[in-house]
């Protein structure tokens, strides 16, 4: 009698921690839910460091690895963009065929501080955007992505933001393929894009 | 004397091995201590650590303070519905027992207004304040912009 109580408890226990798993798991998972139901093709029209205008349409034929970050950040930004880095040196001769890409949520700031040298501190090969507030809000809703400028007088200049910390990837005609949660390891990374080119 | 002996071994041995090193005050032990190259000392840097509480009671990290940055923060980094965002924290607490990571994408001290760019094979002194543990100064190696850790091989717990 005692042990059915005790295995009600435990059964009750054991479906309580996998529900809370299933939640945390779709929390986790939860980005552009939009990419998932239909495919969809992001659009970009951005200055490089140079003030050169970037678009989508100049990269049409490789892959894209897109992150949206500020370079005044110190924790999520060069984490990722170190993997970044990784995977394009470890693509060796296939790097060719993928660009990545910096965009900038924060680009008054981020050219008065440099973005070539900011990207350029972690793989020559990534390409820092920086464009106006009109032209990174329509880069950012192409991608389905959110970033917001965030008070905060404990950071620099009084202000942070907030980013989706995800890295995008795009095919070769343009069309949103996935995107790699935060996180993500850069040898996962290397195998999906392997496995694509 | 002693000093400059002691500052050109540190400077001598290897960043990794640094990282390794684990300090102790009181009931915890502050292990490997690392942060990032930093592009110029525009931008902010970054420190990580772990942090056991090998007691019986509860302490927490309430402040850090070091000579390579004029306002150094404790920040937690939070990814809410696939938005990361940046908040302050007041403390981070240790719970006795615990091993709690400043490491990338969680908490982490965020060094700004640097006095000087931190180069890749430097290391530093940070000093933490710990609510019941006290003060205890550590030096934290600065490894490559594109570290994701000290390879001390009991990472990832």
């Amino acid at each position: 009698m005692q042990l059915r109580t005790l295995q009600k408890i435990l059964w009750a226990v054991a479906s309580f921690a996998t529900l809370a798993f299933g939640t945390w798991q779709f929390s986790q998972d939860r980005g552009p839910s939009v990419g998932e139901q239909a495919p969809f093709r992001p659009t970009f029209a951005l200055p490089d460091a140079e003030g050169q205008l970037r678009t989508q349409a100049d990269f049409e034929g490789k892959h894209l690895l897109v992150f949206f970050g500020f370079t005044n950040c110190p924790d999520v930004c060069p984490t990722t963009l170190a993997e970044v880095a990784q995977v394009m040196d470890d693509l060796s001769a296939q790097a060719a065929n993928v660009q990545s890409l910096f965009i900038s949520v924060d680009p008054v700031r981020d050219r008065a501080l440099g973005l070539a040298e900011f990207t350029g501190a972690f793989h020559p090969s990534i390409l820092g955007l920086a464009g106006d507030d009109t032209q990174t809000r329509a880069a950012a809703d192409s991608f389905y992505i959110h970033y917001e400028r965030q008070d905060d007088t404990t950071a620099p200049d009084g202000y942070s933001m907030s980013h989706s910390p995800a890295l995008y990837l795009v095919g070769p005609d343009g069309d949103w393929l996935r995107q790699f949660s935060y996180g993500t390891p850069a040898a996962e990374i290397l195998a999906d894009l392997r496995s694509r080119l | 004397m002693k000093t400059h002996i002691l500052s050109a071994l540190i400077l001598m041995a290897s960043s990794p091995a640094i990282a390794c090193e684990s300090t102790s005050i009181g009931d915890l032990s502050v292990v490997g201590p690392w942060s990032r190259a930093t592009i110029g000392a525009g931008r902010p840097a970054v420190f990580y650590v772990a942090i056991t509480n090998g007691g019986a009671s509860d302490d927490a990290l309430l402040a850090i303070s070091t000579p390579a940055a004029n306002m150094p923060m404790l920040h937690e980094t939070i990814v809410t519905d696939g938005v990361a965002s940046m908040l302050h924290a007041m403390s981070i607490p240790l719970p006795a027992g615990q091993t709690v990571q400043l490491a990338p994408g969680g908490y982490h001290g965020m060094l700004m207004g640097l006095t000087a760019a931190l180069k890749e094979g430097e290391t530093f002194p940070i000093t933490l304040t710990f609510e019941v543990a006290g003060d205890v100064t550590v030096n934290v190696a600065v490894l490559s912009l594109r570290a994701e850790g000290p390879d001390c091989g009991t990472d990832g717990q």
